[in-house]
């Protein structure tokens, strides 16, 4: 039984609001005591909750049909490729990529991005051309750069961003010239929450043909993904982030990179015939998805994605947006607080910080009262750097948050500053 | 040998904490603590100090008088200065025989680790581990 005070809620707008009782109570996890106070999970920029569907799918799956793919005749691992092919045109859908072709299954965004470094970025990055990142990159968008620059003798650049945690964009822009080969950059940065006019760039990048490679983990939770108007070259997710489990995640991309780009792994089911001489390879998009897949996940992934469908990510999108705001809004009471990104663009999620407060201090005494916030550096230690800071707090609301529970944690916060101050 | 001072200090720790019942008055002694604990000297503040393994950053310093180690320690964050200030009461200005054999069975009694997440009691650990290797090391000066 959920506490009164966590479903209250005084947005009453949308078929969210409306329904938010119901929403909650299909997320049985957040159903529960932490420290003798009913749980407020504010951390869903590290990954997000499931709904029962999604972890009925799964036991579902290993109940009825599980069996490996693609490579069986008899009934099981026909129902189970079936379901996992079923999950890749349900990812296509969902971020309307062209073909399934553009569609592979990944790990995770940060398996997508080393696929991208590896198997497109050492054919076309050479000595003294650059890779352009920003300021703002978690550290899985930052460190397979590194390594490809560190290899190829190529410069690795980075688009500065102003106080608000806005991207400086004239700068970025100026950067793009002939001797780039890569841009790697975030749609919303899960430290600052700015959503990033990723287009703009795209469109600059092709005058010069330079392939794009977005991190979407921010993304596809919040916003409606469209790859086609993005017109991104890639553009890679991971379903723990949208309500999906973990372990499986997604990379776009156009057909013409996928095409040019090496394998990434060599094993099974990526390859077209084997003989000890030579080995063929398969076609798209079962090139770059070596071994076994994680079929269960891959399958309930999807599973997620008509999950958000049946909310509607519009509607998702407004309600988070209401939350973003009220939350904002309250925390301006708190003295002394600074806060980290205040983009006119963001996501439903805010990084702050307290003068004369540790950040660790104050998630230790949030979560003794049952509130779930992050703090640290969010893998994004450069971003601290920039701001002058040891690490941050933040709290990320998702669509089954309320007001209620914003209202509790800044009940826990106004304690906890008064125990530290 | 087991100290018995130690030991009755660790007692008194315990039964503090016993007083106190509630975590979250029980924290608000360790940030007591911790806000009370001296700062240490920018001059010890380098890297060669700081214990790694800690989510906060951790500076010990340790010096060695009459045959007793003696620790000065800080914390960027209080609620690890507290729990610093507490292995303090208990290791420091004691010998390096005594360091090194101290048990601190008032952590499991006070359920420090179980404040602690599993990554900070890491933390706690990579401290008592750094104060023992202290004592290890001036022990080792008595041998001469």
């Amino acid at each position: 039984m959920n506490n009164d005070s966590s479903i209250s809620n005084t947005l009453i707008k949308g078929s969210i609001a409306e329904n938010i009782g119901s929403i909650r109570e299909s997320f049985p996890i957040l159903n529960q005591q932490v420290n003798g106070y009913p749980l407020v999970y504010f951390d869903n920029a590290a990954t997000s909750q499931k709904p029962l569907k999604v972890i009925e799918a799964l036991t579902h799956y290993y109940s009825t049909i599980n069996s490996n793919i693609h490579r069986g005749v008899h009934y099981l691992s026909e129902k189970a490729t079936a379901e996992y092919e079923d999950s890749r045109e349900k990812a296509r859908e969902f971020i309307n990529a062209k073909s399934i072709t553009e569609i592979n299954f990944v790990r995770g965004t940060t398996e997508g991005i080393n696929l991208v470094a590896h198997s497109l970025g050492r054919k076309i990055v050479t000595k003294d051309s650059e890779i352009i990142i920003t300021a703002m990159e978690h550290h899985s968008n930052i460190v397979p750069w590194q390594i490809l620059a560190e290899e190829k003798n190529a410069k690795l650049r980075v688009a500065p961003i102003n106080d608000r945690g806005e991207l400086e964009m004239e700068v970025l822009l100026d950067m793009i010239n002939e001797k780039t080969a890569i841009i790697a950059m975030s749609h919303i940065s899960n430290t600052l929450g700015t959503v990033n006019p990723i287009e703009t760039v795209i469109k600059k990048a092709h005058e010069f043909e330079i392939p794009v490679v977005i991190d979407g983990a921010q993304g596809v939770p919040h916003t409606l993904i469209d790859v086609q108007k993005l017109d991104c070259d890639f553009y890679t997710f991971s379903s723990h982030k949208m309500f999906g489990p973990t372990g499986a995640g997604i990379l776009y991309g156009k057909e013409k990179w996928l095409e040019k780009m090496d394998p990434y792994q060599g094993g099974g089911e990526m390859i077209q015939t084997v003989t000890f001489e030579k080995t063929t390879y398969n076609e798209l998009p079962y090139k770059f998805e070596a071994g076994t897949p994680n079929i269960a996940d891959g399958i309930v992934m999807g599973t997620a994605m008509d999950y958000i469908n049946s909310l509607g990510i519009h509607e998702i999108e407004q309600y988070e947006q209401e939350l973003l705001e009220y939350g904002t809004e309250r925390l301006k009471s708190v003295e002394g607080i600074r806060f980290i990104g205040e983009a006119e663009k963001k996501a439903s999620l805010i990084s702050f910080v307290i003068e004369g407060i540790h950040p660790y201090d104050i998630g230790v005494l949030l979560d003794k009262q049952g509130i779930a916030i992050r703090t640290g550096h969010l893998c994004t230690e450069p971003l601290m750097e920039r701001f002058g800071i040891p690490g941050t707090c933040r709290a990320s609301f998702a669509f089954y948050n309320t007001t209620g529970e914003i209202d509790r944690m800044m009940e826990a916060l106004e304690k906890a500053v008064k125990m530290l101050r | 040998m087991l100290s018995q001072e130690i030991a009755n200090i660790e007692e008194e720790i315990v039964e503090e904490f016993e007083l106190l019942e509630e975590p979250m008055v029980q924290y608000e002694y360790i940030i007591d603590l911790g806000k009370k604990l001296p700062d240490l000297d920018d001059i010890h503040k380098k890297e060669a100090n700081i214990v790694k393994g800690c989510q906060s950053t951790v500076w010990l310093h340790a010096d060695y008088e009459n045959g007793k180690v003696v620790f000065e320690a800080d914390s960027n964050t209080v609620i690890t200065k507290g729990i610093i200030a507490l292995l303090m009461r208990v290791l420091s200005n004691r010998t390096p025989e005594e360091i090194i054999n101290a048990q601190l069975g008032f952590i499991d009694k006070i359920h420090l680790r179980t404040h602690l997440s599993v990554q900070r009691s890491n933390g706690l650990n990579a401290m008592i581990k750094r104060m023992k290797y202290h004592a290890v090391g001036f022990g080792g000066l008595d041998l001469n």
